[in-house]
């Protein structure tokens, strides 16, 4: 009986201690389930969700402090994949913070462009060239359609436009099979 | 003909309406009026366009120079004039346009200065790029470049080379009748193959139901200084996929996920064999090629045809009739419907097959899956396809690709012996192009997470380096100021004395800004335009259209502007 209990007891510390020094000897840097979450949100970078981008927000939902349904471009399948990944109910998203929206990119009109700078301080990507009494262009493959740009123009010459589907990008549609009923 | 064949798993027989077309001589088509040349008629990236609308070019010329490795040229099919470079419908299940080029022809079909290569004497390398800018795409449906194709890679060599004349697919007839007709010509083409990929071993695989064309091929076997293996092997759809034909003439299997290449076998159409000879020995690039013209019309036959003729004019010369319900590019199995009668024959056109009510009656209304597994056993790939469409229904992408998705050749076996009817392969089909979205999406995702923590750890940087350069103006202005003399410029030489600043903080605070405003005031002055000097007249010009924009939209915008004109 009392080897017994004394074994217990070693075993426990011996395990005790092995399991002490590998939490710290394997520290994880960071906060994985945040990364997790980060690599399931858009990237979009555009601060609906409330957050100043899709890192804070996803450090945010993996303290418990904002809750999955509140990113619009990531859509009813992106709370999906969050839902899935926390193991918790897919709930519909949060109309308070937008609907979601056609992929767009944003587009400047050239002409009317008076390379005041303020869009490329405004976009989380840089995704916006020129410089200062220069025209501005956008590069179309690495803007991710956020509209942060937007309402500091002070010519209003940035807009907003959707990616029409072209050849390479098309997609065979889920078919619709009417099923016959069997009595 | 000894040879021990080998019986892959699954396939199916269904009817195969070859005799219908492959009777008839080969006919040339006409002539048509206009030519629509689409760009991307290969995997890979399309042709970049080459030449300007206006542009007179002859038959043959280069009009879409190939980008990049895995992409070929396109040719103009005829002289003419160019009329448009623009989006037009093309031969796609999209619907959707594709950028073509235009060329109205002049009837006069004036080839461009060709001349024959000679090929033995070329660098490899060499010769696969003048093969890439031919426009060489493999005919066989796939259009895969040919010139990367004939690369036997870091293995130097490609031990067996199979021409592939199986042409399972019912209705389709254009190998067939090339084997016929053409059969020295697919041979030297193989000749060609050979050199490039140093194969030792040259097998031709021909299904049984084509004895002429198998007759033909061995003749002109015969004839080789090389060994060619003419193989008769039976008539299972789908026995022409590259795959099936390799089980079956070699009895190994190509793992999955792997190409033939890695295990040292390549496979090549007869048609591009064809055109491969064409292009070596006549200098020819790929501008035409036969197509099959089957189904609901008078007179079904093969036709050579000029790249970029509309469909609409073979189906009238074959003989248009009432009730046409449709259009297929390719065979009633792996085909995909056309949007319209006028989309040009690209390369991968091998066959336009006409539909009507009686040759293909619309499929009862599926029933839900039975599990009755008849579609496993029908799959050459050897595949659950029962679980594929249930994944791909629900949307479970990662479990079908669990289940090989990506091993699925598309060959519709499994939805032709399925009891219920079930469209499976249109479920294949979306779950594949569903997850390419995704990878997609996630690469852009990756992208713009990549540059926002760039430009976040960029703004930090900025911030730091900032305050510190503040931190230091300021303390050489106080400086400067102590010394006695406020000048407001601020001429780069900082003078720092180390003599403590007597005046009141007031006072320097006071100094400070005045000097802020005079130098802001003196930089507002002369701001002149950079790089002005050695310029061209229309840069000038361009550059004085902008100043007069650019006042008139301080004008309009006078008070925003105010604000920023220094940002
Ligand atoms: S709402 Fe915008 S910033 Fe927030 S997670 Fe979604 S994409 Fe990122
Ligand atoms: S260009 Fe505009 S819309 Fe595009 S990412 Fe930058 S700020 Fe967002
Ligand atoms: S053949 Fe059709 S019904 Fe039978 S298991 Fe396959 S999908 Fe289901
Ligand atoms: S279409 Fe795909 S799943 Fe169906 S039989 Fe062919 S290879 Fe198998």
């Amino acid at each position: 009986m009392l080897t017994a209990i004394g074994v217990m007891v070693l075993l426990a510390i011996v395990i005790g201690t092995v399991l002490g020094w590998s939490a710290i000897r394997f520290r994880v840097e960071g906060n994985p389930l945040a990364e997790k979450i980060d690599a399931i949100l858009p990237q979009t970078q555009c601060g609906q969700c409330g957050f100043p981008g899709c890192k804070p927000y996803a450090e945010a939902i993996a303290k418990g402090e904002a809750d999955i349904n509140q990113c619009p471009p990531g859509g009813e399948d992106g709370v999906k994949k969050l839902a899935e990944l926390l193991g918790v109910e897919p709930k519909p998203l949060d109309e308070t913070h937008g609907a979601p929206k056609p992929k767009s990119v944003a587009f400047i009109d050239e002409q009317t462009c008076i390379g005041c700078t303020l869009c490329i301080q405004a976009c989380p990507v840089d995704a916006i060239v020129g410089a200062a009494k220069q025209m501005h262009t956008i590069i179309a493959s690495e803007c991710t359609g956020c509209e942060l740009c937007l309402p500091p123009c002070p010519v209003d010459c940035i807009s907003m436009v959707p990616i029409a589907e072209d050849l390479p990008h098309w997609k065979w549609k889920h078919p619709v099979i009417e099923l016959k009923q069997v009595a | 003909m000894s040879r021990e064949l080998f019986r892959f798993k699954g396939g199916v027989h269904p009817p195969e309406h070859k005799a219908e077309s492959n009777s008839r001589p080969i006919h040339a088509a006409p002539l048509p009026k206009q030519l629509v040349i689409p760009l991307r008629q290969h995997i890979g990236n399309p042709a970049k366009p080459v030449v300007n609308v206006g542009e007179r070019v002859l038959k043959g010329q280069l009009i879409g120079a190939a980008d990049g490795t895995i992409s070929a040229a396109v040719h103009a099919s005829s002289s003419g004039t160019v009329v448009a470079i623009e989006p037009r419908t093309v031969p796609h299940a999209s619907g959707l346009p594709d950028t073509c080029i235009v060329i109205d022809t002049d009837g006069r079909d004036e080839w461009i200065a060709h001349e024959p290569l000679d090929y033995r004497a070329l660098p490899a390398t060499d010769l696969r790029m003048k093969l890439r800018d031919m426009g060489l795409a493999g005919l066989g449906g796939a259009v895969f470049p040919s010139a990367v194709k004939l690369d036997p890679g870091p293995a130097q060599a490609c031990p067996t080379l199979i021409l592939n004349g199986g042409e399972c697919e019912p209705w389709i007839t254009c190998d067939d009748v090339l084997m016929r007709h053409h059969a020295d010509e697919i041979l030297q083409g193989a000749a060609i193959m050979r050199h490039l990929l140093g194969s030792t071993e040259i097998l031709v695989g021909i299904e049984a139901n084509k004895p002429e064309a198998i007759a033909a091929m061995e003749a002109a076997a015969a004839n080789l200084d090389f060994t060619v293996e003419v193989v008769a092997v039976p008539s299972i759809y789908p026995g022409g996929g590259a795959k099936q034909m390799i089980e079956t003439l070699t009895g190994r299997q190509v793992p999955s996920g792997k190409l033939s290449t890695d295990i040292g076998i390549q496979v090549f159409n007869v048609g591009t064999a064809y055109a491969l000879a064409r292009a070596v020995h006549h200098g020819e690039p790929m501008i035409s090629r036969l197509v099959t013209v089957t189904g609901h019309v008078l007179r079904p036959q093969n036709f050579e045809v000029l790249i970029g003729t509309p469909m609409q004019t073979l189906i009238e010369l074959a003989g248009d009739r009432d009730g046409t319900t449709g259009i297929l590019m390719g065979g009633p199995m792996m085909g995909v419907p056309m949007p319209n009668p006028g989309v040009p024959v690209v390369k991968a056109t091998n066959c336009i097959l006409v539909q009507s009510r009686e040759l293909f009656p619309p499929l009862p209304k599926p029933l839900p899956c039975i599990r009755c597994t008849r579609c496993a056993d029908a799959c050459p790939a050897e595949l659950q396809p029962q679980e594929l469409f249930r994944f791909a229904k629900a949307g479970d992408f990662g479990r079908a690709q669990e289940y090989h998705l990506f091993d699925c050749i598309e060959c519709g076996c499994c939805s032709y012996v399925c009891p219920s009817h079930l469209p499976l392969v249109d479920f294949y089909r979306y779950a594949k192009s569903e997850i390419w979205a995704r990878e997609r999406d996630k690469r852009a995702a990756d992208l713009a997470r990549e540059r926002h923590e760039f430009r976040l750890f960029r703004q930090e940087r900025e911030k730091a380096e900032k305050a510190a350069k503040l931190a230091a103006k300021a303390a050489a202005k106080r400086a400067e100021l102590a010394e006695g003399g406020a000048r407001p410029e601020p001429a780069g030489a900082a003078q720092a004395d180390g003599a403590p600043a007597e005046a009141s903080d007031a006072d320097a605070k006071k100094a400070l800004i005045a000097a802020a405003l005079a130098r802001a005031q003196a930089k507002k002055a002369d701001a002149a335009p950079k790089n002005v000097d050695r310029l061209t007249p229309e840069q000038q010009r361009e550059i004085e259209e902008i100043e007069a924009r650019r006042a008139k939209i301080r004008e309009l915008a006078r008070k925003p502007l105010a604000t920023e004109e220094d940002a």
